[in-house]
């Protein structure tokens, strides 16, 4: 009996033990190296010169404006998402012929199998001048500039992150009870207090769930505002790239690193809460 | 390679798609799926008539069959490294960096793997003191002759007597203008700072870069290129935060924007002017009768270089004017060797946008690595870009 389960822990130990490494090795030590760094001082010509100092953290207002509007960007970003990912997961669960959904599912997830960095450079060039805007000179729309602008960067994150929001929000809708819906019906409820009281509530879990990986994603994102924002709206992201690449600040690099973890460890735990409240308290089972 | 229409005309879709599967299959190296695909190398003008002399120095010498190079995008002539491999058997890497700070982090940060890179003249020094280079070795390096290169231009790669880096090309920073759309003609960095906020709004690119973008703000009250002064800093930050909302992008990659037409003008380096105005000829390069930059690229190798024996073959060889001439008709960046000047075409040398009028020349400066460094300058360059 002890032998067994002496058997069982190892075999578990065993079985965790590749992907614990790979986060002590991938995760916690390069954090643990951030933060060392986060208290350090920039050597004279650049890089990382020791000391222990809370200086860097001080001088973090310095890039108020770039937490400011990274503050902005994710949240409306995420929403952009929402409001384009809902009716499209909505369809795919509910609505599309069986034969068909497998082969939508697939069209959504193929993008992903090239790199964003390579999807975002072909918009660069199909919202560029020889691209939709050169198809609208043909009907006499002269000089219309859509790249390196407001439209263009949220375009580019709505397009970038889609899939992870449909998905979630496809998985929350797929495994939604139809009989409720026919319930609400019975009782009178209009298509619209069945759709807001049954079927978005229910799914919330869903929507939470994806509001949050594409909010955390693009708490970081500085790839997208750079190629089709011209570089001129400056999110946390392109602060952290220039600091550790051009002016090689690496200890106010790391300082700004570390608060941007914890506000996306914050982003977490308080949509997880909301995200619990509205559903799992009134969490319906029919059997 | 017969000439066909097709030279020089941007790949399809479906042939980039397939040299992509190709890299992805490991069946091309990342340097023949640039080279392919037109990414990141000079769809260059070969000078195939000059031939190339063998420089048989290091046969004595173990070279390895890989090295690994850092440099510049559209700054080498492909098939220098296709010759080079076919005469040593030592395949070439490249990789392409968009700023010298980018190569620093990396060198700084060690294990590069690069056994010759190409850093501008401002970080030799740095580098120096970093001890991330060494003193070049110049018995390897029997194609250079110090003699025949101009003075001005090599400076900075020799310190305290001792050569750590030879020069590639020198350039300038200037103006790219197209003169279709912006019709005033455009002289001085007064100019361009004015016209980027009334004719040219909307259609104006800056560096991404804050030696060149708030060296030439500052150029606009006639300050110097390398600036440190407190005063003279916040003028140019007013004059940046002022143009700002006017731009079109903050970017060091213009070609695009420029070719497409949805800029119209753009800080630009001498081999970027050339290869606009080569293909397009309304783009027009010009210099701020002002000042502004002037600068060399050189090459320097690496202290932790993993191949210091194909590192020196392989600069050795690019120092043989005969090699070199057709790197500088593939990058269009012009030359410090008189030899290799002596090779060029006539109308390369007459070319204004790569060997401007001395008069021009005269109030440029070089860039100080202590420009590049100062910390009140990279903070002043992030207040413009969260501006």
């Amino acid at each position: 009996m002890r032998g067994s389960l002496f058997r069982k822990n190892l075999v578990t130990t065993l079985l965790l033990a590749p992907a614990a490494l790979w986060l002590v090795v991938f995760l916690v030590l390069p954090f643990i190296a951030i933060a060392i760094f986060s208290v350090g001082e920039r050597a004279p010509e650049g890089g990382y010169q020791a000391a222990l100092t809370f200086a860097q953290y001080a001088n973090l207002p310095a890039r108020a404006t770039a937490f400011w509007n990274t503050m902005v960007l994710a949240p409306i970003g995420a929403l952009a998402c929402l409001l384009v990912a809902y009716p499209v997961a909505y369809y795919l669960a509910l609505r599309a012929p069986d034969r068909w959904r497998l082969i939508l599912l697939a069209l959504i997830v193929i993008p992903f199998w090239t790199s964003l960095l390579m999807r975002t450079y072909a918009w660069m060039y199909v919202l560029g001048g020889r691209g939709i805007p050169a198809l609208l000179a043909y009907v006499g729309i002269e000089d219309l500039r859509l790249i390196n602008t407001p439209g263009a960067v949220l375009l580019g994150i709505v397009y970038g992150y889609l899939p992870l929001m449909i998905l979630p929000i496809y998985v929350s809708l797929e495994r939604l009870d139809r009989r409720l819906l026919e319930a609400s019906a019975d009782l009178g409820a209009t298509p619209l207090s069945t759709f807001l009281g049954v079927t978005l509530r229910l799914s919330l879990p869903g929507v939470m769930t994806g509001f949050s990986l594409v909010m955390i994603l693009l708490l970081g994102e500085y790839l997208i505002p750079t190629l089709l924002g011209g570089g001129k709206v400056f999110f946390i992201g392109n602060a952290l790239v220039d600091l550790f690449l051009q002016s090689r600040n690496w200890p106010f690099g790391s300082a700004i690193a570390i608060t941007l973890v914890l506000v996306s460890v914050v982003v977490l735990i308080v949509a997880n809460r909301i995200s619990t409240r509205l559903s799992g308290a009134r969490r319906v089972d029919l059997i | 390679m017969p000439k066909s229409y097709r030279d020089g005309l941007p790949i399809s879709p479906d042939k980039f798609v397939d040299q992509l599967m190709r890299l992805k299959r490991g069946s091309i190296s990342r340097r023949d799926f640039l080279g392919l695909t037109g990414l990141g190398v000079a769809t260059a003008v070969m000078a195939r008539e000059l031939g190339i002399m063998p420089t048989p120095a290091f046969a004595a010498e173990n070279l390895g069959d890989r090295m690994s190079i850092a440099t510049w995008p559209n700054y080498h002539d492909p098939q220098t490294f296709e010759n080079f491999k076919a005469e040593t058997g030592v395949a070439v890497e490249v990789n392409v960096f968009g700023s010298n700070e980018e190569m620093l982090a990396k060198l700084q940060a060690g294990g590069s793997g690069w056994s010759l890179f190409v850093p501008t003249n401002y970080t030799i020094s740095t580098y120096k003191k970093l001890g991330i280079i060494e003193a070049l070795d110049m018995a390897k390096l029997g194609n250079f002759d110090g003699s025949q290169e101009d003075a001005r231009f090599t400076a900075e790669g020799t310190i305290d007597g001792t050569i750590y880096a030879v020069p590639k090309n020198w350039g300038t920073t200037g103006i790219a203008i197209n003169t279709k759309k912006l019709t005033k003609p455009m002289t001085s960095w007064k100019e361009f700072w004015d016209t980027a906020m009334a004719e040219g709004d909307g259609r104006t690119m800056v560096h991404d870069y804050q030696l060149t973008t708030i060296g030439n703000a500052l150029k606009y009250y006639g300050y110097s290129f390398n600036s440190l002064k407190q005063d003279e800093l916040a003028k140019a930050e007013e004059l940046l935060l002022k143009v700002k909302p006017h731009l079109f992008a903050v970017s060091s990659d213009y070609q695009p924007g420029m070719r497409a037409g949805d800029a119209w003008m753009t800080m630009c380096w001498t081999n970027d002017g050339a290869q606009l105005h080569r293909d397009i000829p309304e783009i027009a390069y010009v210099l701020g009768k002002e000042g502004g930059e002037i600068w060399t690229d050189f090459y320097a190798i690496p202290k932790d270089a993993p191949n210091k024996p194909a590192g020196y073959a392989l600069l050795n060889y690019l120092m043989n004017p005969k090699v070199a001439v057709k790197e500088h008709l593939a990058n269009g960046a012009p030359s410090t060797d008189a030899r290799v000047n002596a090779l060029l075409p006539k109308e390369v040398l007459d070319n204004p946008i790569l060997y401007p009028a001395a008069d021009l020349l005269k109030p440029l400066e070089f860039g100080a690595a202590a420009t590049l460094t100062d910390p009140g300058r990279a903070e002043l360059m992030a207040r413009f870009k969260s501006a």
